[in-house]
């Protein structure tokens, strides 16, 4: 209380020597700095995060995610072209006029070699400025999700990028850094005024930003502080030093919650965590099974996935805050339904029926390759797999090694059995198609190939019709629903940790958004 | 003197040579830097162009033998995390680092060598038993532990300290200092504690020993039958006889203090070099951590080169140049 007085009477000093309101600050912490403020060089949590604040896309999200205008006022399609009309007297930060000329230009700077969004942007085939508001988009063959891509490219100013040479994102072979790693000129709602890199980042609201007044927002000034070690960013929180906490370790949101003047909120996130089963293969790498892969046995795959219970694994390692699932994507992507959804059960005498139909009445031999510093609990779901796998004489031996090594190991498709959480920020199953259930997807190391699903993916990339697109969808997932190409364990909660007098919005892709946030 | 230093240097240099190769070829079971480099939906392709042009596809001595030309054009290359060239990044972080070190040194010392001389004087008494005791905290718990602990008291419940961070600091040209202002000290104190706790208790130990033994040696006897003050005994001829190995192991430990303040660092939040290594050796960011291990070689080098030279200031009867 003291130092609240203190502070209150430091903040009364610095109101009285500066004519202006007093300073809603929201300071906020989480694990990771950003690492870059080039837009379009690093496309990862803490670095959108940041940058989010600074640059602004055509199209946004709002914190239940549905797509809102940012500088586009409005979209339409027609066939293999969408028109944007762009929003008018939008300036810069340094003052330069926002139009066509820097969409067309940010495309361009987005499909570049060395961007890292060149994905979202793949089927743009071209860009054209129909006049200084309009911009007419065309993509190879219809796009229906379009928008849905491009919420994360963030416009930047053709003359800035000219001025200061970063036409491109920076090459990593390149022996200098690039300017627009520290400098910044966006059109968002907050400008950089000071940046140390894992130390502070002051973001000052900026005053000529078009959405003024019309959100309900009342922040001032953003000061991010990165805290890597979990136990020292609660402990900043509960001194009352930070306000906001975007990644608290779950087993201390009880802690944070129970403490005066602090509140957790939580919300399941688009991100599902499940194992992956090699049924591509035709001899197992790490099974006593000789010969033949008894992955590809659907059977196997409907007993393991039998064997595990979920419900167990979200009561006692997740303690309560996952959902266990039946699906490799969550609901609020399009394609989830709850009835895709519903579990397959938790049944060990019909697992062990089926593994003895298969022929491995007595079980095999495996090995469960396991990130331990990437999920939540993800070490941890392991060991509880490998128990319950073990009831049906599946014998599991867990490699649970670091992210950096764990993930080569799918990409090089040389793993049998593996974990796996996947997100989606399209918020669309064609982004789960495309990556995972596709035979030639390149996250998909379980050589799953069915004919029809590859012809499904393809088809709902290009289908307009949203009815018919829908029920594509629905098919696809019913055929992987039957053939259990992975093994889902289920999705992933959010939890944030704040302040009582910040009602700071939740949002499924763990985003925060300033303009929303108010303190009271 | 001059011929001392330049073979010492020159025996260094193989040294280094030797173990930065053995600490490269490590970096091979790190993992893989560019899934960390790019989002989960870039292709195959562009991750295999970034392999590529980052040459991670060629043997590890190849690699090596580029790393080692590279450096010595005065090329470290660029951070794959943060995208800033190495030796810049290294010279910013290391006044945090440099400052965190000598306040702890500064702390273990001066409690050290005092209560390390009492403890060997007073050898019965209450206060030796407790100071003693207690000490044991200082090496048996790990210093994590010892960090959020003081976190936990001094932050979060007493609320008299910033919980991490380096607050307060002044720009002096590149070198940041968080030692001018009131703000910095309160920052650097916890950490500092935490740091130096363990080599307290070392220096405590040591001095101890060390002065229970030259108080049994004759010429103390003679210094007391003289009719020498307690003090100049205690402190003037006794302390001093026992510094010898002292200024080793503060030496070497110093090299470790900054080399490996990497924990400290992280429960702090210190933005030093150990922070910076951590984070670097999370993402596999190559450049950083071959360049962080040069530089801790040429540390401990210059540290051990100051060790020697310093035996000679404090016990003339060491000639330097024969050894």
């Amino acid at each position: 209380m003291k130092r609240l007085t203190i502070t209150a009477i430091a903040c009364a000093a610095t109101i009285i020597a500066t004519p202006v309101m007093a300073e809603n600050v929201l300071r906020w912490t989480s694990q990771g700095d950003a690492l870059t403020l080039d837009p379009h060089a690093q496309n990862e949590g803490p670095t959108i995060a940041m940058n989010g604040q600074i640059y602004e896309s055509l199209v946004t999200r709002d914190p239940l995610l549905t797509l809102q205008p940012e500088l586009a006022e409005s979209w339409t399609a027609d066939g293999d072209t969408w028109t944007f009309n762009l929003r008018k007297g939008v300036k810069f930060h340094d003052g330069a006029d926002f139009t066509a000329e820097d969409v067309i230009f940010s495309f361009d700077r987005a499909k570049a070699a060395t961007s890292d969004y060149k994905e979202q942007v793949a089927s743009i085939v071209s860009v054209t400025a129909l006049d200084d508001h309009t911009v007419e988009v065309k993509t190879d063959g219809p796009n229906p999700i379009l928008p849905n891509q491009i919420t994360g490219v963030f416009m930047v100013d053709k003359g800035w990028a000219e001025a200061n040479n970063v036409v491109l994102p920076q090459n990593y072979a390149e022996k200098e850094e690039s300017y627009a790693v520290r400098n910044t000129n966006g059109t968002g709602p907050f400008v950089v005024t000071s940046r140390a890199p894992d130390e502070l980042t002051v973001l000052e609201a900026n005053a000529n930003w078009w959405g003024k007044g019309s959100f309900p927002g009342n922040i001032d000034k953003i000061e991010y502080r990165p805290i890597a070690n979990a136990a020292t960013r609660v402990a900043a929180l509960l001194s009352g030093e930070v306000d906001f906490v975007l990644d608290p370790p779950l087993q201390d949101l009880a802690r944070i919650a129970s403490t005066d003047g602090l509140k957790t909120t939580t919300t399941p996130q688009v991100r599902s965590i499940f194992f992956g089963m090699d049924q591509g293969i035709e001899e197992l790498r790490t099974s006593d099974v000789k010969g033949k892969n008894p992955f590809k046995d659907v059977r196997v795959r409907e007993a393991f996935n039998l064997a595990i219970d979920k419900q167990a694994i979200q009561r006692v390692v997740m303690e309560g805050l996952s959902f266990p699932t039946a699906m490799i994507t969550s609901p609020g992507v399009l394609g989830n339904t709850p009835e895709l959804d519903a579990s397959y059960g938790h049944d060990l005498e019909k697992a062990k029926g089926l593994m003895a139909e298969a022929g491995y009445g007595d079980g095999f031999t495996i090995q469960l390759d396991c990130p331990n510093n990437r999920y939540n609990n993800d070490e941890k779901i392991c060991q509880a797999a490998v128990a319950m796998l073990a009831r049906i004489g599946v014998t599991v031996k867990l490699d649970a090694i670091p992210k950096a090594q764990h993930f080569p190991k799918i990409q090089k498709r040389t793993s049998d059995f593996y974990m796996l959480g996947w997100g989606v920020p399209t918020l669309d199953s064609h982004y789960v198609f495309s990556y995972l259930l596709d035979g030639a997807g390149s996250w998909n190391a379980t050589g799953y190939n069915n004919a029809r699903v590859n012809e499904i993916t393809a088809t709902i990339a290009t289908e307009t019709d949203i009815e018919k697109r829908t029920m594509l969808i629905d098919e696809a997932w019913n055929i992987v629903r039957d053939e259990k190409p992975y093994l889902p364990i289920h999705h992933q909660v959010l939890a944030w940790g704040m302040a009582d007098n910040f009602d700071i919005p939740i949002a499924a892709d763990d985003q925060p958004r300033p303009r929303f946030i108010v303190k009271n | 003197m001059f011929a001392f230093i330049a073979r010492r240097l020159a025996q260094s240099i193989l040294v280094m040579a030797v173990v930065s190769a053995v600490a490269f070829s490590l970096f091979n079971f790190v993992g893989d830097p560019v899934n960390n480099m790019v989002g989960q939906d870039a292709t195959r392709e562009r991750r295999a162009e970034i392999r590529l042009q980052l040459g991670l596809d060629d043997p590890i001595p190849v690699q090596y033998v580029r790393f080692v030309s590279n450096m010595l054009q005065g090329d470290f290359g660029i951070s794959y995390r943060i995208k800033q060239p190495v030796d810049k990044l290294i010279l910013e972080r290391l006044p945090a680092t440099l400052e965190l070190v000598f306040v702890s040194a500064i702390i273990s010392l001066i409690v050290g060598i005092v209560a390390g001389v009492y403890t060997g004087i007073h050898r019965n008494s209450w206060i030796s038993r407790s100071i003693l005791s207690s000490s044991l905290i200082g090496v048996s718990l790990p210093t994590f532990i010892i960090g959020i602990a003081l976190i936990y008291i001094f932050a979060v419940h007493l609320r008299w300290l910033p919980s991490s961070g380096r607050a307060g600091t002044i720009d002096f040209g590149w070198w940041k200092t968080s030692l001018l202002s009131l703000e910095g000290w309160r920052s650097i104190l916890l950490p500092a504690i935490t740091l130096s706790l363990f080599q307290l208790t070392m220096i405590l130990r040591l001095v101890r020993a060390e002065m229970m033994e030259v108080m049994q040696t004759d010429f103390i006897k003679f210094a007391r039958a003289r009719g020498l003050s307690e003090r100049a005994i205690n402190y003037g001829h006794a302390l001093r006889n026992t510094l010898v190995p002292v200024i080793t192991i503060i030496g070497l430990n110093i090299g470790g203090l900054i080399a490996f303040s990497v924990i400290t660092e992280t429960v702090f939040q210190w933005p030093g070099t150990g922070l910076m290594f951590i984070q670097a050796v999370d993402f596999v960011d190559v450049p950083i951590m071959s360049a962080y291990l040069v530089f801790v070689a040429i540390l401990f080098v210059i540290i051990n080169l100051v060790v020697d030279l310093l035996y000679a200031a404090v016990d003339p009867r060491i000639r330097i140049g024969n050894a």
